[in-house]
């Protein structure tokens, strides 16, 4: 029996190492000069540890400006910031009142609505993307911050939606019954009773709409343009097209930073992201 | 519950309930119609619209911009006698058999690890999931990085004695579509691991108490017994897997470009690189419309079982 524990361990202690291993590497490399990368091995310590690469991918290489700009995704970091954060709040909020709305008033035809809207969420993004881009582009927002933050919120309803639908379902009829008793109406019984229940399932929907909208890629290259170049296709732009030597060290740096937010709000939020993550899987 | 429960939020029950409220004429059903109006536009417009939109776009001989010539379904014959399509769909089949294998394979595995009752469950399990909250971008452009041949994963070993090991899957054309699946079930066997592991909790006590009872072996309980057990886990996982391959879209661009040439090419980027690029709308919304059917076809028995289940769940 204590063999069969030391290889438990044991096996649990080298998938833990072999899933680690790359975000090792992408530290490590980051913190390396160039020399040391072309003349050592992934796998070895930084010998002297430094931030250089990290400031010239986030501030660029101000020597070989072929712009006014030089190049590095802070003004990036900043638009998807911009992004996120309305995007974030619009789509939760829309998704909490939608929710409750079919969960709760139970009106002719919520169920085929609610059926309607969960079969949205499987639908790939490539088979409306030409359509939405004509929509954005009549509303005179294509390539910019606003254009993104609707197209987020059109593709984020259908998830949060189902989050806070499936959720209150399971509010308790009585309480509802108490509630109505007492002259609550709609927004009453939203405000005072609904959503102040169903706070970690907005905890859950935001953690997670956050670490979606932040990674999405497709939607910010399609919409974004060149003002509202989000960080995930900046950080594609920066690996994809260097010119001269590939510097190793600001690509894994640049990436860093484009991990960084999401990897500290899965870090922070521990089981919450968990609970949401099985549930938006299907997500487009 | 044998009956529904009555509903006093019912329009027909409303009538019957005296409300308090002094403001009979406005009643809270037309709030409620009201606030779902946002989102039955986006499901309406937005996602079903648009889909027939595409459609009508890939029976015309739209390029550039859309042009409202009707060619019936010669972009689809195009689009079948295209031989970067037919790479493309060949290469869903491979990274998809791989990925859902891998991820399916592994993430049972770990979540079996774990399920054994281990010290410090949570930490391997937050260390598993880490990769999930981080970008396709940012997996692809890290494996990269790791698989490139001239300074990565292959002349660390060499460099460590092995001088003959080749790792250049990522340049090879005829392996580099194995690339993606590495990179894929990296990120993504986490959420396997907890959804095997939340199902594996839900197994009643008693039967590791009675297979201890008939000394039956720890690895045939979980073989015969626990996994036949587990199918709907195993479905689940399987279909939200398949969701991910279907679109994959990011991993590919960042982590080869869907090359060397288009040997790792996806039809999700087919479809963007047509519509986006290549002013080919007609082909590219075709290639789009086959790519819903093949979701359609995996998805719906998904559905059905989901709608069924809560329609069971309530009770006739």
């Amino acid at each position: 029996m204590r063999y069969n524990r030391w290889a438990l361990y044991g096996l649990l202690c080298l998938a833990a190492i072999m899933i680690m291993a790359p975000v090792f590497i992408m530290i490590s490399t980051s913190l390396k000069s160039m020399d040391e990368i072309r003349n050592g091995s992934i796998f070895t310590l930084p010998a002297d540890p430094s931030f250089a690469a990290w400031s010239k991918a986030w501030l660029g290489d101000c020597t070989q400006t072929l712009g006014k700009k030089c190049g590095g995704l802070s003004s990036s970091f900043m638009t998807s910031v911009q992004i996120v954060i309305p995007a974030l709040i619009l789509s939760v909020g829309l998704g909490a009142v939608t929710g409750y709305s079919l969960a709760v008033w139970k009106m002719k035809g919520a169920n085929v609505m609610f059926a309607a809207l969960l079969v949205g969420m499987f639908i790939p993004p490539q088979v409306t993307l030409y359509p939405l881009i004509i929509m954005i582009r009549e509303l005179g927002i294509f390539g910019s911050i606003p254009g993104l933050i609707l197209v987020h919120v059109i593709w984020g309803v259908a998830f949060t939606t189902m989050m806070f639908r499936n959720f209150f379902k399971t509010v308790p009829q009585d309480l509802l019954k108490a509630a109505r008793i007492d002259g609550a109406g709609f927004w009453a019984l939203f405000w005072h009773v609904m959503l102040p229940l169903s706070l970690p399932i907005l905890g859950v929907a935001m953690i997670l709409q956050f670490t979606y909208i932040w990674n999405d890629f497709l939607l910010g290259l399609t919409f974004g343009g060149r003002s509202g170049q989000p960080m995930t296709v900046a950080l594609n732009n920066l690996v994809g097209s260097q010119f001269g030597e590939k510097e190793y060290n600001v690509d894994m740096a640049a990436t860093m930073l484009t991990a960084l937010p999401t990897l500290a709000v899965y870090l922070l939020s521990g089981r919450l992201f968990v609970r949401g993550i099985a549930a938006g899987a299907v997500k487009g | 519950m044998a009956e529904p429960a009555p509903d006093v939020l019912q329009r027909s029950d409303d009538q019957k309930i005296p409300i308090k409220s002094g403001k009979k004429r406005w009643r809270p059903q037309w709030s409620a119609g009201v606030a779902l109006i946002p989102a039955m536009t986006i499901t309406i417009v937005c996602f079903y619209g648009f889909i027939i939109w595409t459609f009508i776009i890939s029976l015309t001989r739209s390029r550039l911009l859309p042009v409202y010539k009707f060619t019936g379904f010669d972009q689809y014959v195009r689009l079948f006698a295209n031989e970067r399509w037919w790479t493309a769909m060949q290469n869903l089949a491979i990274h998809g058999f791989l990925f859902i294998g891998g991820c399916v394979v592994f993430g049972y595995l770990l979540a079996i690890l774990i399920d054994r009752g281990v010290k410090a469950e949570g930490m391997f399990r937050t260390l598993f999931m880490l990769p999930l909250s981080m970008s396709f971008i940012v997996t692809g452009v890290i494996w990269q990085w790791v698989m490139n041949p001239g300074l990565g994963l292959q002349e660390a070993v060499r460099a460590l004695g092995w001088a003959s090991f080749e790792f250049n899957w990522i340049v090879r054309p005829d392996r580099s579509i194995y690339t993606l699946a590495i990179a894929g079930i990296w990120q993504q066997v986490g959420l396997c691991m907890a959804l095997f592991l939340a199902g594996l909790r839900n197994i009643d006590p008693n039967i590791w108490k009675a297979s201890r009872v008939d000394g039956i072996p720890v690895w045939r309980v979980y073989l015969h017994i626990i996994t036949p057990m587990m199918r709907t886990v195993f479905f689940t996982v399987f279909i939200l897997m398949s969701a991910i391959v279907m679109k994959a879209f990011d991993l590919v661009v960042a982590l080869t470009g869907g090359g060397p040439g288009f040997s790792s090419d996806l039809p999700a980027r087919f479809v963007v690189d047509h519509i986006l690029n290549r002013q080919e709308l007609g082909l590219g919304a075709a290639g789009a419309f086959v790519l819903l059917c093949t979701v359609i076809a995996v998805i719906s028995p998904y559905i059905y079982f989901e709608l069924k289940k809560e329609r069971g769940g309530r009770g006739h």
